[in-house]
């Protein structure tokens, strides 16, 4: 199988604070790869890093066999990587729709253009309606996107994350704060759209990552101390002492 | 020549400490409080204005009690009842609202003392020759006014870092939630810090307009520099306007001291056609570009170091 | 078909409306005053497309305005002189050029920060270009400006443009022209990702775009719709001054833009027509009208942030149902305006007389203690005497406490229309 996103070395300090201490990992395509560790272990810092939101201190990060270490975030969402995040990031005051369609226009490759009319632009239009029924937004399509509920909002960010049709997908905690009912539908949409994809999650919620997870790499103080199918994870006694303790046994 | 050196050397500090002792207020106003107060130019002028009407009641040392405290009240009213409005629609609007500040201070100053300038001198006290170098006076007033100077700024690095009040204000400036949660007034820290920063402009403002011109336009005068300054200095630098001060005050007064131009330097052999704007740009005297240089080292800055200087925040 | 109509519609009947103005204001100062708003609407419009449209805040947009009016005056010097056969409805052609190629050149400096800092930048600009008029003179042609004549072109169809009336349908024609490309230019990607820019400039990043390079080309256009804009003005009084590169004219067309409203498309076209139209009546009324123009600033900003198109959009949910429930929904809520309308206006005439009054007593004793308020000779006020300014005081404090008292019948008859327009449906 061929690599998606290997980090090599990988390291980045804040100043003194040093925050990733050396992560190599190497996540296959097609895989759906889970990345968990205790608070403040430095997971969302790790997403930054990838998707070219923070530079590294040291180490290099490649997409596909590529180097893109320094590269700015465009350019790494134009090379087929897109991301969410785990504090909502949306477009309050444009509506559902708009959000939806932002995220779809670079892939369809309208660039800059200003000269062509954006509602006859049929493949946008299909696109973006096909995003919306995937997330299952259509009937609040014309809401601003800032009065939705909670999880209605966590549901656009995936929906903006994954518009663009990009083939590595990045989540960061795409459940933090819903109920259980909303939960399993989140898994279901992140199953269905991760289909064929490489996907890359951040996750508290132990039962959605043992759920979805081929294999699941777990982050302490900055570095990885094992990387490994679910199984072999929660038998791994490093982990257990770390992470898991008691929560361990499910 | 030397002469001319030192005599441009002092005065170029002297303006440049005047304009670090506005760009500390108008920085410590932003690191705060995020918002850059488009009208500090003008709580400068107001100062000015103020200095002169009381001096012309009480005398000039009393002025420059009074003229600062009324300033930074008034500061610390807009803050109260303007910008804490303002606040919740976001930093634009909050400029937008010190802009329109700004003007109204412009509109009433003039309402009530025209647009001409003011008869506001320099007290006799202090009207007499300081020392003289080779053959130039020094004015014991322009020493003053940086003793005066130097005396504020080292008051201020005093509140900030030795005294409680500077303590609170120092932890508001990055976790003014975390203040807040630990008892503290923090929008009363916000109003205090608001009105300190205004009369420090004022103050600026009631020793300078004594020697300087004292008239409506002085703050759409001095308010661009200003901002190049705390730019230049990188926004939210208070050592980076230190800096940046110093730099311009230095340049413009040395720059309006010359009177070199290109023809001089290459002389008329090759000039350009009269009437052209090459012409025009050959024949320009240093002297006469003194005004433009803030702003042609700002585009300098913008390209080579888009942050500032010493930039630390991002807005 | 209706949606063809619906589309284009408006376009037409706002053809129609200019092609039949002058008919309606048939009075000189009147064709001057459009003329003014028409070029004040483009120019208020293309500052939008940088506020409104993509959240930049500029106080140096004049620039691009006074620029190409420089460029256009020399241009018809030129074409004049030359002889060229450029008639005078191309000229402002040069203006969008001057326009866009300023726009590139300080766009790619100034778009490199956002927010407060590119604030910061456009006024430096502004002052530099502002600074250099006294230095270029050949170009800024120094105090005086640079004077042309549009008469002096070549005709087409045997029209000089000396008469008002030539140059208002000059003016209406581009103004239309472009108020529909730059309302066509919001339903581009382009557009809809400067409102993303404005709402998130970091998510925009993240979906494959370069917020930078958006804002770059925002800029640019912006400043080749004040190029045309700008042109206009030149062509318009015939001079080119170097207070059109000004911060005042910056200030104007920020203040224009802003009352009107950014957050609508319709908002600056308000705005402008405020504007203008203040600009020139507020001056029969008092020497000290720009004050009045700075407070109605600060109040839109307190109290109105998304200014008089904003105003006008929140009774857009009262339009619902049948006609006649909708006429007399209006007719009530209008009805508790007017009850609150009576105390305000009460208060502001109390504020502007004793505005009036302390700007007389301070710059005014020359001419003695009677002012004549308003300008009118029948409103002579003794300014000594204690009783105006007791009366002012009264009135100012009397009219605000019974302005407020009248803030809960509004609120009553919104919370009503607001029922009744729910119940009347669709």
């Amino acid at each position: 199988m061929n690599s998606a996103v290997e980090l090599k070395s990988l390291e980045k300090r804040f100043g003194k604070t040093e925050i990733i201490r050396g992560v190599s990992l190497d996540v296959k395509s097609g895989e759906r790869h889970a990345v968990i560790g205790p608070n403040g272990a430095g997971k969302s810092t790790l997403f930054n890093l990838i998707s070219g939101r923070f530079m590294p201190s040291a180490g290099s990060i490649h997409l596909r066999g590529e180097n893109i270490t320094g590269l700015r975030p465009f350019e790494i969402n134009r090379r087929g990587l897109s991301r969410s995040f785990q504090v909502t990031n949306i477009f309050p005051r444009l509506s559902v729709w708009e959000n939806v369609r932002c995220a779809v226009l670079w892939s369809k490759g309208y660039k800059y253009s200003f000269w062509r009319n954006i509602d006859k632009l049929e493949d946008v239009r299909a696109r973006t309606q096909e995003i919306l029924q995937l997330i299952n937004m259509t009937d609040r399509a014309e809401i601003p996107a800032g009065v939705l509920s909670y999880a209605d909002q966590r549901a656009l960010e995936i929906g903006i994350t994954i518009a663009g049709g990009a083939d590595i997908i990045l989540l960061d905690e795409p459940t933090a704060g819903m109920s259980r009912s909303e939960t399993e539908q989140a898994v279901a949409l992140i199953r269905k759209v991760s289909e064929g994809r490489t996907l890359i999650i951040i996750e508290h919620d132990m039962g959605v990552v043992f759920d979805l997870a081929d294999r699941i790499s777990v982050l302490v103080y900055g570095q990885i101390i094992a990387t490994d199918e679910p199984a072999k994870i929660k038998a791994n006694q490093k982990v257990q002492e770390a992470y898991l303790g008691a929560a361990g046994h499910d | 020549m030397a002469e001319l050196i030192i005599i441009s050397t002092l005065n170029g500090v002297l303006y440049g400490m005047l304009l670090f002792l506005m760009a500390s207020g108008l920085t410590l106003i932003f690191s705060m409080m995020g918002v850059l107060n488009f009208a500090h130019a003008s709580f400068y002028m107001l100062g000015a204005f103020l200095g002169f009407q009381i001096s012309q009641w009480a005398g000039f040392f009393p002025a420059i009690i009074l003229a600062p405290l009324i300033a930074g009240g008034l500061g610390a009213l807009v803050e109260r009842y303007g910008l804490r409005t303002v606040h919740k629609n976001g930093h634009v609007a909050e400029l937008l609202f010190t802009f329109g500040l700004a003007f109204i201070i412009e509109e009433v100053i003039q309402m009530i003392w025209g647009k001409l300038a003011m008869d506001y001198r320099v007290p006799s006290l202090l009207d007499f020759s300081a020392f003289t170098i080779y053959a130039t006076n020094y004015p014991a007033y322009k020493a003053f006014m940086l003793l005066f100077s130097i005396l504020i700024f080292i008051g201020l690095i005093f509140l900030l870092t030795r005294t409680r009040a500077g303590l609170i204000i120092q932890a508001s400036l990055t976790h003014p939630n975390m203040v807040g949660m630990l008892g503290h007034n923090v929008p009363r820290v916000f109003m205090l810090v608001f009105g300190l920063g205004t009369s420090l402009a004022a103050i600026a403002g009631a020793i300078a307009g004594a020697a300087f011109v004292t008239q409506s336009n002085m703050a759409a005068l001095l308010g661009p520099i200003l901002f190049v300054v705390v730019v230049v200095g990188g926004l939210g630098s208070l050592w980076g306007a230190f800096v940046a001060s110093l730099l311009i005050g230095l340049l413009q007064t040395f720059a309006i001291s010359s009177s070199w131009s290109l023809s001089k330097l290459f002389g008329t052999s090759f000039a350009p056609a009269s009437g052209t704007i090459l012409y025009d740009i050959w024949t320009v005297t240093i002297a006469q570009i003194g005004p433009i240089l803030p702003y042609l080292l700002l585009v300098l800055v913008l390209v080579f170091r888009p942050t500032g200087l010493f930039g630390t925040r991002d807005t | 078909m209706s949606s063809t109509i619906k589309t284009y519609g408006i376009w037409i009947v706002a053809a129609l409306l200019l092609l039949l103005f002058p008919y309606v204001f048939s009075a000189g100062a009147s064709l001057t005053t459009m003329c003014l708003m028409g070029i004040m609407i483009i120019f208020a419009l293309s500052y939008n497309m940088l506020l409104g449209q993509t959240g930049m805040l500029s106080f140096g947009h004049a620039v691009y305005y006074g620029l190409a009016a420089f460029v256009t005056a020399h241009t018809m010097n030129w074409a004049a002189k030359a002889g060229y056969p450029i008639p005078l409805p191309l000229i402002p052609v040069a203006g969008a050029a001057t326009g866009l190629f300023f726009g590139i050149v300080f766009g790619w400096v100034s778009t490199k920060r956002g927010g407060t800092a590119f604030a910061m930048i456009s006024l430096g600009l502004a002052e530099l270009v502002y600074s250099s008029s006294l230095i270029l003179r050949s170009f800024f042609g120094g105090e005086e400006g640079i004077s042309a004549d549009r008469t002096k072109l070549f005709r087409v169809f045997g029209y000089n443009f000396g008469p008002q009336i030539q140059v208002y349908y000059l003016i209406a024609f581009w103004t239309l022209l472009c108020v529909i490309l730059m309302y066509a230019i919001t339903r581009t990607p382009l557009g809809r990702m400067c409102n993303a820019v404005r709402e998130n400039q970091e998510r925009v990043e993240f979906v494959g775009y370069n917020p930078q390079f958006v804002r770059f080309i925002a800029f640019s256009l912006a400043g080749l719709f004040a190029g045309v804009a700008g042109s206009l003005a030149a062509i318009n009084i015939e001079l080119a001054q170097a207070s059109f590169v000004g911060a005042g004219q910056s200030g104007v067309v920020l203040l224009a833009a802003y009352i009107g409203g950014v957050a609508f498309f319709v908002g600056p076209v308000l705005g402008a027509i405020v504007v203008t139209l203040l600009s020139i009546k507020l001056s029969d009324f008092s020497e000290i009208w720009l004050l009045y123009f700075g407070i109605l600033f600060i109040t839109v900003i307190l109290f109105a942030p998304y200014g008089l198109s904003g105003l006008l959009m929140m009774h857009a949910q009262f339009w619902r149902g049948p006609l006649g429930s909708k006429i007399a929904r209006f007719g009530r809520l209008l009805g508790a305006y007017v009850i609150a309308a009576i105390p305000a206006l009460i208060m502001l005439a109390g504020a502007i007389l004793l505005i009036e009054m302390i700007h007389h007593v301070a710059q005014k004793g020359a001419e003695g203690a009677n002012m004549h308020f308003l300008r009118r000779s029948y409103l002579t006020v003794n300014t000594r005497s204690v009783l105006p300014w007791v009366g002012g005081l009264i009135a100012l404090f009397a009219g605000f406490f019974a302005f407020r008292f009248t803030w809960p019948t509004v609120a009553n008859a919104w919370h009503k229309a607001l029922l009744d327009a729910q119940r009347s449906g669709k």
